[in-house]
């Protein structure tokens, strides 16, 4: 057991000095019925060279983005992600570090989240922004949340279409509560609703425009929302500055799909809403000596001091997640970032331009940023088997025989022409 | 211009720079006040925009825009080369304690060695860059692997029903009792029991997740013997109701944050049970238990665990984290979704709707943090049943052993032996007058000064001065003796009346004690071009 670091002289010696004869009789206080009886049903302690063989075993079992022409998004993105950012995030000092709860000693951390802040306000047009929280669609259901708690409204609209799972995880928050509606964009927008929810690009792919809802919104009093779902569009769509709260999700920055997790959500606001902000916040401020110095504030939001009174039970952000989008933008700066977000448009637009020629599909999106929604002549859950089994991650089927694909800087000409043949030979068949 | 030619024109340019502020004792602030290897590092908006970023990527074609918007105007992001972010994030990164560093006794936080093979496990090509919407016969692997998870926390809990979507102990904290939540109402009780029995030692995120789900919050007092006791209870259960059927379940912490194992818990669990509510544990403190104890035997119905505390995933300087939630047979069909399961062909699927319609829906997007799925089954695997059993004895073993070398310096509010951490408080430190008091903060902050990272402190809140101490199975003898040396030190001074210091430390790190009162009245949360 290469982990335990207690030798049975040790052992001895410590049971000696406590006072008492084995091991068992510290657990005295634990009722006979729930002690392991005999072995649980694991496997004994295998070596590090056993631990591999049978992962990578499982690992090799999936088909992975790195093997196959790849057009799957959906809020979950494919991107090349530069070697410094897992160097930076594998370092001891900050993987192996806790919440920077003693400051002192914490600084790298702590700076480290500022920036995030910094880059997360920035790119959205907002003033301020959390320190992240756990995905984009936990990220859009706190939204709401906070909505309700700023408006002292309860209901919530769906302005256009948003991811569903997105949709799903607020729905089963807001399950919770009894007098909680959740409205479709074809619902009334009136003086019970706290908050609209726009999510741009939509779920397939098009960019949703935001001052007429910010019209619309100011009229009733409710708040404007608006999600992003693939952070790097910012490089390239104007920021959503009429929103009151734009969050979502920024796994393209830095993190690998990882088959949906860990991932990285964000959240920013307007200053005046402050106090009202979930999760984890860093702020400026000095020590003794006078030094600018970074320590997590306003504290008194959260559960460890305001338990049933907290603005939300999330007392973790997703600390290395936000590291990796912090070294990934860092690298990008200003003009990569933009050029990134081109690049991506650039191979979008070459896939729709390749696609249109094939007969029988149709490109739905008059605008779009990386990702684009085809109508197939056949059955699109079908065709994402079949192009499967050919070795090609086609997109997500969605109703009405739709297909979603998404076009990143990692797609070549090779992988969308490859992938024009595949169809075209699937719907001919 | 050469290399040398380069760094000397860099220091020209710091020190006309610096040169305007002054430090009384040590001259001109030269290199933003670095010294050897103590850094003092620039924001990265501080910094000259180089003309070139740390990426080279190839140049756009130049195509017409198709997003029916103008290109985005100026974001104002930094621009530094590869070099340079390098530099930053490693010398960032040198004024961070961690567990690599040594000894990090944060009860409650389970800060245990966290074995390399495991990251090097996450990021193979078949984990890390797979889509958690990709055809299910495309990922059989991850499945299998998620699948074999749920089975193995099943066991180590003695709760069958398993889902493993939680982001976080919170998460999974809300997860359980939205589990409990959508039981009651699936009897059409809903609307009667309200009432969620919470004792005062249990974490803030306990009655925050109550609230989150519509509950209220009724807290049972425990400060007397630091335990709940099946009188207390029992006045809470009914308190309102003779019978207890307005209360929907109970958040118990077991062992409990005073590090000491709830010996009433059985006939509490009966009395809860029979008056028709759920019992969910904390699965914080479940390191001591993993592999010896299971909860799903001692009357728990719903079960988080932290894969990143008992599992060993790294932390990561504050997440992310993992918090699947085990639950009994009773309970299943209520989990949120997905959860794995295997067809009849042993085929691995996500379960959704179809499949358990009873199911509260779904509380995360996709599956949940599957890199951290890998991790922790890899430290499954390298433990086994044999080993994991040893990792709970030997944290038990080390919590006891540190209490017994403290408990004349210290005062041990309640009567052990404890679980894997262990409570003291900062009574015998007490001064004849306020100013003269070495407190919990202070203990805190000379234990950084001598390199350490503290306990947790002044939590639970069940006593004045708390400091919550958990070493973890990971550490050897000496590691423990070095710490209980430096406390019984710290203790010394003070009955010495070298009291002083203490209000000063720490001295050496690379920051003093911070001035948290300006940072929360004055917040600033951003860089800005205007305040630099």
């Amino acid at each position: 057991m290469r982990y335990l670091s207690r030798s049975k002289t040790d052992r001895q010696a410590m049971l000696d000095a406590i006072g008492c004869g084995s091991v068992d009789d510290l657990f005295a206080d634990v009722p006979k019925q729930a002690f392991v009886d005999g072995k649980v049903d694991l496997p004994d302690h295998a070596g590090e060279l056993e631990v591999e063989r049978d992962l990578t075993a499982l690992a090799g079992q999936n088909m992975s983005a790195a093997d196959a022409p790849f057009f799957l998004g959906a809020g979950c993105y494919h991107h090349h992600i530069p070697s410094t950012v897992d160097y930076i995030i594998q370092r001891s000092e900050y993987l192996t570090a806790y919440t920077p709860y003693q400051p002192e000693i914490a600084q790298g951390t702590l700076t480290a989240i500022f920036e995030f802040q910094t880059y997360i306000a920035l790119l959205t047009g907002q003033d301020i922004a959390n320190a992240s929280l756990y995905d984009g669609a936990t990220a859009m259901t706190e939204a709401a949340l906070m909505a309700q708690r700023v408006t002292k409204r309860r209901n919530v609209l769906l302005a256009n279409d948003i991811h569903p799972e997105y949709v799903d995880v607020l729905t089963s928050y807001m399950k919770n509560y009894d007098d909680v509606t959740v409205r479709g964009q074809d619902d009334a927008l009136d003086e019970t609703v706290a908050c609209v929810i726009v999510q741009s690009p939509d779920f397939f792919g098009c960019p949703a425009k935001h001052d007429a809802w910010r019209k619309k919104c100011d009229e009733v009093g409710a708040l404007l929302v608006v999600v992003v779902t693939e952070i790097l569009s910012l490089g390239l769509l104007s920021a959503p500055v009429q929103a009151d709260i734009v969050c979502g999700e920024a796994q393209s920055i830095g993190l690998p799909m990882s088959f949906g997790g860990p991932h990285l959500g964000f959240f920013a606001t307007s200053q005046k809403y402050l106090r009202q902000i979930p999760g984890r916040l860093c702020g400026e401020t000095v020590d003794q000596d006078g030094k600018r110095s970074f320590v997590l504030t306003l504290n008194t939001r959260e559960q460890h001091i305001r338990r049933e009174k907290a603005t939300s039970n999330i007392c973790t952000n997703q600390g290395l997640c936000a590291l990796a989008f912090t070294v990934h933008m860092s690298l990008l700066g200003e003009d990569g970032f933009k050029q990134l977000a081109r690049l991506n448009h650039e191979a979008a637009c070459r896939f729709v331009d390749a696609v249109a020629a094939i007969d029988g599909v149709e490109v739905l999106n008059e605008h779009f940023f990386n990702e684009v929604t085809l109508q197939l002549p056949v059955p699109s859950k079908d065709i994402v088997k079949e192009m499967a089994a050919q070795g090609v991650i086609a997109g997500l089927a969605a109703d009405g025989n739709k297909l979603v694909c998404a076009v990143t800087e990692m797609v070549t000409d090779r992988d969308i022409e490859v992938f024009c043949n595949t169809l075209q030979s699937l719907i001919k068949g | 211009m050469g290399a040398e030619l380069h760094m000397m024109q860099d220091a020209k340019d710091n020190q006309m720079e610096d040169s305007q502020t002054e430090d009384s004792q040590t001259g001109p602030v030269l290199n933003n006040g670095t010294r050897a290897l103590r850094y003092e590092e620039q924001l990265l908006w501080e910094r000259e925009f180089h003309d070139t970023p740390g990426v080279d990527l190839p140049e756009p074609q130049g195509m017409p825009l198709r997003t029916g918007d103008a290109l985005r105007e100026d974001v104002g992001l930094p621009q530094v080369s590869e070099p340079e972010v390098l530099r930053h994030f490693v010398r960032l990164s040198t004024l961070n304690y961690s567990i690599d560093h040594g000894f990090f006794p944060l009860g409650s936080c389970t800060m245990k060695h966290n074995p390399r093979v495991n990251e090097k496990l996450a990021r193979l090509p078949g984990f890390a860059h797979i889509h958690p919407m990709q055809e299910e016969s495309t990922v059989q692997g991850a499945l299998e692997l998620m699948y074999r998870l749920q089975h193995y926390l099943a066991e180590l809990t003695a709760l069958p029903g398993v889902c493993l979507t939680p982001a976080a102990g919170a998460h999974g904290e809300l997860a359980g009792m939205m589990t409990i939540r959508r039981a009651h109402e699936a009897a059409g009780e809903n609307e009667t029991r309200k009432i969620v029995l919470i004792p005062d030692s249990a974490h803030g995120t306990n009655p925050a997740t109550a609230v989150i789900c519509g509950y209220k919050v009724r807290t049972i007092p425990t400060k007397e013997t630091g335990r709940l006791t099946q009188a207390a209870f029992e006045e809470a259960l009914y308190k309102t109701d003779p019978d207890g059927k307005d209360v929907a379940g109970m958040m118990v912490t077991n062992p409990n944050t005073c590090g000491l194992f709830e010996s009433d818990i059985v006939g509490i669990a009966d009395a809860l049970h029979a008056a028709g509510g759920y019992f969910y544990c904390d699965g914080a403190n479940f390191n001591a238990l993993v592999g010896k104890v299971r909860p799903g035997d001692f009357g728990v119905d719903v079960m988080h665990i932290n894969l990143h505390k008992t599992f060993s995933t790294p932390h990561g300087g504050g997440g992310p984290g993992s918090g699947p939630i085990c639950v009994t047979e009773a309970l299943e069909p209520y989990l949120p979704i997905p959860v794995v399961e295997q067809d009849i062909n042993g085929a691995y699927f996500l379960a959704r709707e179809k499949s358990r319609p009873e199911t509260l829906g779904k509380l995360r997007g996709f599956v949940g943090q599957f890199g951290m799925h890998v991790r922790a089954l890899a430290y499954m695997l390298s433990h086994g049943a044999d080993g994991l059993k040893e990792v709970s004895e030997n944290a038990v073993l080390n919590a006891n052993y540190i209490l017994s070398q403290l408990k004349d310096d210290y005062h041990v509010p309640y009567d052990g032996p404890c679980m894997h951490e262990c409570m003291v408080t900062d009574k015998l430190q007490k001064g004849e007058t306020k100013d003269d008091d070495v407190t919990t903060l202070d203990i805190a902050k000379a234990l950084v000064e001598y390199g350490y990272h503290p306990m947790t402190t002044y939590f639970p809140l069940v006593l004045p001065g708390t400091m919550l101490i958990e070493p973890t199975e990971t550490e050897t003898k000496g590691t423990l003796d070095k710490f209980i040396t430096v406390m019984m030190h710290i203790a010394s001074e003070v009955r010495a009346g070298n009291r002083d210091q203490f209000h000063h430390y720490p001295q050496s790190a690379p920051r003093r004690r911070l001035d948290e009162v300006k940072a929360a009245r004055h917040p600033v949360l951003r860089w800005s071009s205007d305040q630099a």
